[in-house]
């Protein structure tokens, strides 16, 4: 299991390593980075002065190190705002997490309950129910999802705030009823991908061989399923779970908190794209990244835990 | 809590089977998988039941632990154990008796154990779902003797093992070793060595062997291989196409065969003594469909000595004046029956084979 | 499920008739029927999922008829601005008149929805099967090579596999379409301009190949280790023909099974690009364009924000109910769980 672990890490690194490169050279490929940079209303003193801190007038791998350097110290300036992009982030963190880990419990608990309550009744009408609800969810892009609720069942109805975020240690109650529904937009796909995936394995797991070993050895039911049959059949879901949490975090609720005005790190990154401003996309890009990675290195050995034969 | 004594039925069998009647609903029609088998075991018997791919009997098999109880199932007959009928017996009596008063060791012992749970906790789990009282280190404790027994070496070691990381063989050992967990009184092995090595094969018949003499248990051995079967098998089931075709003792079976499909089947035994120049001769055709399946015998379209009378369904029934328990379902005159299945030099199924010269 | 289990399955399929059965008197041959033409029958009685496709099918005939339909019944562009007809006083566009001329509305700056929409169609569905049509190729070739050679081939395939599928998919879709779109993609070979659909079809394309290829790769890894692969070397076939003889069709099916998935995927990603301003450039309608348009003007005229939603959302759930189909049909398993 070590070993597993050791050469699980070392493939980490070697994938992190390879995606800050290839966003070095996304980004060094845009024409006139000083004037990109400097975003659109520089003076001739602020771009020589990129030039020089950015390091554009070296050869490409000093500039490399220059600017991975500038990003892991906290020094890169937003020079559309003229602030920390780091300290930026931390701000918005806060809010993409809320967003991420709320929408996780729930899609998570939500997804198999479907699932398990589908594969139970499979070919019945609550199966069918449920597959239809699965299917209108993983068909229905976020951001209409999101907009339809923002406007119904805020602006038109009032029922919940339409959008904005009120922090957690201001107002816990508030953060709560203002969190509903972008949790919600943003589990729904998730919750029609898992409730699918997990009915499908469920019914494929009915029918192995250890399951009839199982009831041949006189255990009940209820306990051949819990037992034997969930345990095998969750196993996938946590790996789904591990990459989809990641990506959601690591600025995949983009599309939901822009609907929702949530001034995440998504949120963040739209707005900076819509600025043409490049380093804090730049940073995003590389958080996000990292961060997809470094989890699914977590979700990898949590899974070789789950399943021995994976340690191989 | 060790099982105890079963109390046999009135005429002394472990297990009593009558007239068992198995169907499923498809998408195609209903299948009659099982039409009709009877039999009987007594306490330490080693019955065989014989038959290709698709004559019932590992339906046979697995419908005495109701293993193939679904919606689309219908049952009939009975199969007396305990003095309990299987078929109808509700899921909580079956419960019990699962794993207990009767275990089963499946074919595939790769696929038959569960591949993210150590060993010795499945067998564990066997031993404490029939015994809430006793306590996990006894469990464990007794699981590792069992392994010892079924010789499995630094047994108390690999507890901790991963069905992965065990060979086929050692795999199905284990699976006998959890079998015997709660001192059955059958135990049903339903192609124990078709997914195993030739030499492996061996190994775990021998252990069967063994476990019989050892816990005097009886053992339904169900098996498409007659070779597997002359060792250790007290009595001889056959079966084709969903039907019983004829029973009897070993010896009986061996050397007195009734029907034409067991000629075919010993005919098909290849032996070292056999005249090169002959092709191996094998029966011709393929097992009916049972959707559909012929009028009378169901082996009539592909016997050579079927006549008018075949299309009637034979009984299944002792014709010989002093065997009353050699059973079997042909017309035909035991004397023709004598000269007709001999072929060449020993019995086979006489068809129209060319010489390879 | 019933309390006690369900019928084996080997159980089932052992007793029911197989190919090329001479059978008892009675029993029902099915003549050699090839695996492909079993799937279509199954398809084809799957009515709710032909339903669906069908559906799917209405909306990209609408689509491409958009020409049409803008000059003979709306007479106007998608792009022609008509500010004194379609909006009212207030400068809040017409809603929905049910006739000819802005059958579903006006947007802001009057142009007439159902036009836009239909053209919105065209561009958004051409995109999505661009994309579909790299990602399918890209992640097959990739896919057959990777797990067919292994070796650093396969290291280096993989690798690059899991880096471009570390990235936050609208994240590396705004970073790539933002980069494209100012300075187009010149690979020597081929110049693509920036305000061309293809770039952002080439960079969904490109996202979703890892999604397919690892896929594939799995499969093909596994088929290598079967005996036709060593019957057919055995023959003296060479590795391509192998590829292309053995493991392809092989492979068929699971392409056959992710083209509505990535599809499906494909168009709601360049909705969500669009809709963020790094997809289809303005003037060009797509619907995610128009979507954002919309609900920048809630709380009024919702039928600017609703009526391209749905519509989305309509296609999509078609191509996925009949992709759900497809996949149903090529499962052999599906026969055997009949009642449960």
């Amino acid at each position: 299991m070590s070993r597993f672990i050791v050469r699980r890490l070392f493939s980490m690194i070697g994938v992190l390593f390879a995606i800050s490169v290839l966003t070095f050279l996304l980004f060094n490929a845009l024409p006139n980075p000083a004037l990109r940079l400097a975003g659109r209303f520089a003076s001739a003193a602020q771009i020589a002065h990129i030039n020089h801190q950015w390091g554009f007038d070296q050869p490409v791998y000093i500039r490399y190190l220059t600017i991975m350097k500038l990003v892991f110290t906290g020094k890169v300036i937003s020079y559309d705002q003229q602030v920390n992009v780091d300290h930026q982030l931390l701000q918005y963190l806060p809010v993409t997490a809320s967003l991420a880990i709320g929408a996780g419990i729930i899609w998570l608990s939500m997804g198999i309950l479907f699932g398990v309550l589908s594969a139970w009744r499979a070919g019945k009408w609550l199966d069918r129910g449920l597959t239809v609800l699965a299917l209108i969810g993983v068909s229905m892009p976020v951001f209409f999802l999101g907009a339809l609720m923002s406007y119904y069942l805020g602006d038109k109805w009032g029922i919940l705030p339409a959008g904005g975020y009120v922090k957690l240690q201001d107002d816990p109650a508030q953060w709560f009823v203002h969190m509903l529904m972008p949790w919600f937009a943003l589990s729904v796909l998730f919750i029609g991908v898992y409730s699918r995936v997990l009915r499908s394995t469920i019914l494929d797991t009915v029918n192995d061989d250890y399951v009839r070993t199982a009831r041949a050895k006189g255990l009940t039911e209820r306990q051949t399923m819990t037992r034997h049959v969930l345990r095998n059949s969750l196993i996938p879901i946590v790996t789904l779970f591990g990459l989809d949490f990641a990506a959601v975090i690591g600025g995949g609720a983009i599309l939901t908190e822009s609907v929702f005005n949530l001034h995440g790190i998504g949120q963040y990154a739209a707005q900076s794209v819509e600025a043409l401003d490049i380093p804090p996309v730049l940073v995003i890009t590389l958080f996000g990244a990292f961060v997809v990675v470094i989890l699914g290195a977590v979700t990898d050995i949590l899974y070789a835990y789950l399943d021995p034969r994976i340690r191989l | 809590m060790s099982s105890g004594a079963r109390t046999p039925s009135a005429n002394g069998y472990l297990l009593d089977v009558e007239d068992l009647k198995v169907s499923f609903r498809t998408e195609d029609g209903v299948v009659r998988a099982v039409d009709g088998v009877s039999f009987g075991i007594k306490p330490g018997e080693v019955v065989a039941i014989v038959g290709e791919s698709g004559s019932g009997k590992s339906v046979t098999a697995m419908t005495l632990m109701g293993l193939t109880r679904s919606p689309n199932a219908t049952f009939e007959g009975r199969a007396l154990f305990d003095g309990r009928d299987l078929v109808t017996a509700t899921d909580e009596d079956l419960r019990k008796v699962r794993g207990a008063g009767i275990a089963m060791v499946f074919q595939d012992p790769m696929s038959s154990l569960d591949p993210v749970q150590r060993i010795g906790k499945q067998i564990v789990e066997q031993i404490r779902t029939h015994d809430r009282k006793i306590s996990k280190a006894q469990a464990y404790d007794r699981a590792s003797e069992l392994m010892e027994r079924v010789g499995i070496p630094r047994a108390q070691e690999r507890l901790r093992s991963y069905p992965h990381e065990f060979s086929g063989g050692m795999r199905q050992r284990v699976m006998i070793a959890m079998a015997l967990s709660n001192a059955p009184t059958l135990l049903i092995a339903d192609e124990p060595t078709t997914a195993l090595d030739v030499t492996i094969q061996a190994q775990i018949l021998d252990e069967l062997r063994q476990l019989r003499t050892e816990t005097g248990a009886a053992i339904i051995l169900v098996t498409h291989d007659l070779g597997v079967v002359a060792d250790i098998a007290d009595r001889i089931v056959v079966m084709y196409a969903g039907r019983v075709v004829e029973q009897g003792t070993l010896d009986e079976i061996f050397y007195d065969p009734q029907h034409p499909y067991t000629w075919g089947l010993l005919g098909s035994i290849t032996r070292i003594d056999r005249d090169r120049s002959q092709r191996l001769p094998a029966i011709p055709g393929l097992p009916p469909s049972l959707l559909r399946p012929p009028e009378g015998c169901h082996f009539r379209p592909r016997c050579p000595h079927a006549y008018d009378r075949c299309t009637q369904v034979p009984e299944l029934k002792a014709r010989l004046a002093d065997a009353a328990d050699h059973l079997d379902r042909c017309w035909l005159e035991p004397e023709r029956k004598r000269r007709l299945r001999v072929v060449g030099d020993q019995i086979g199924l006489a068809s129209e084979e060319a010489v390879i010269s | 499920m019933s309390a006690t289990g369900s019928t084996p399955a080997s159980v089932i399929e052992e007793s029911l008739p197989h190919e090329g059965w001479p059978g008892g008197e009675g029993a029902e041959v099915p003549p050699g029927i090839g695996p492909y033409q079993l799937a279509w029958r199954r398809l084809r009685r799957n009515k709710v999922a032909l339903a669906f496709g069908g559906l799917f099918l209405v909306i990209l005939i609408l689509c491409l008829l958009a020409p049409l339909y803008a000059k003979y019944v709306a007479h106007t562009g998608p792009n022609s601005e008509n500010v004194d007809t379609a909006l009212n006083q207030f400068g809040v566009p017409l809603g929905p008149t049910w006739h000819a001329k802005y059958f579903l509305g006006a947007d802001p700056v009057g142009r007439d929805v159902a036009v836009r929409l239909l053209y919105g169609g065209r561009n958004s569905l051409e995109i999505g099967f661009e994309a579909t049509l790299i990602t399918i190729v890209l992640a097959t070739l990739l896919g057959v090579l990777s797990g067919y050679f292994r070796g650093p081939l396969d290291g280096f395939i993989s690798r690059a596999f899991e880096v471009i599928w570390a990235y936050p998919v609208y994240l590396l879709g705004i970073v790539l379409g933002v980069v494209l779109a100012i300075s187009g993609l010149d690979l020597g070979l081929f110049k693509i301009g920036s305000s061309s659909l293809l770039i952002t079809a080439l960079i969904i394309g490109v996202i979703y190949t890892p999604y397919v290829g690892k896929a594939i790769r799995g499969q093909v890894l596994g088929l290598r280790e079967r005996e036709f692969i060593d019957a057919a070397r055995q023959q003296g076939l060479g590795n391509f023909r192998i590829m292309y003889q053995e493991i392809l069709p092989n492979v068929a099916s699971t392409i056959i099974v992710f083209i509505p998935l990535v599809l499906a995927n494909a168009i709601l990603t360049e909705a969500g690009l669009s809709f963020l301003g790094a997809g289809v450039r303005p003037p060009n309608p797509s619907w995610g364009t128009m979507i954002s348009e919309g609900i920048n003007l809630l709380p009024s005229a919702v039928h600017t924000m609703l009526v391209p939603g749905i519509m989305l959302v309509l296609c999509v759930l078609g191509i996925n109910v009949f992709g759900d189909g497809v996949r149903d049909a090529l499962d052999p398993r599906a026969k055997i769980r009949i009642d449960h």
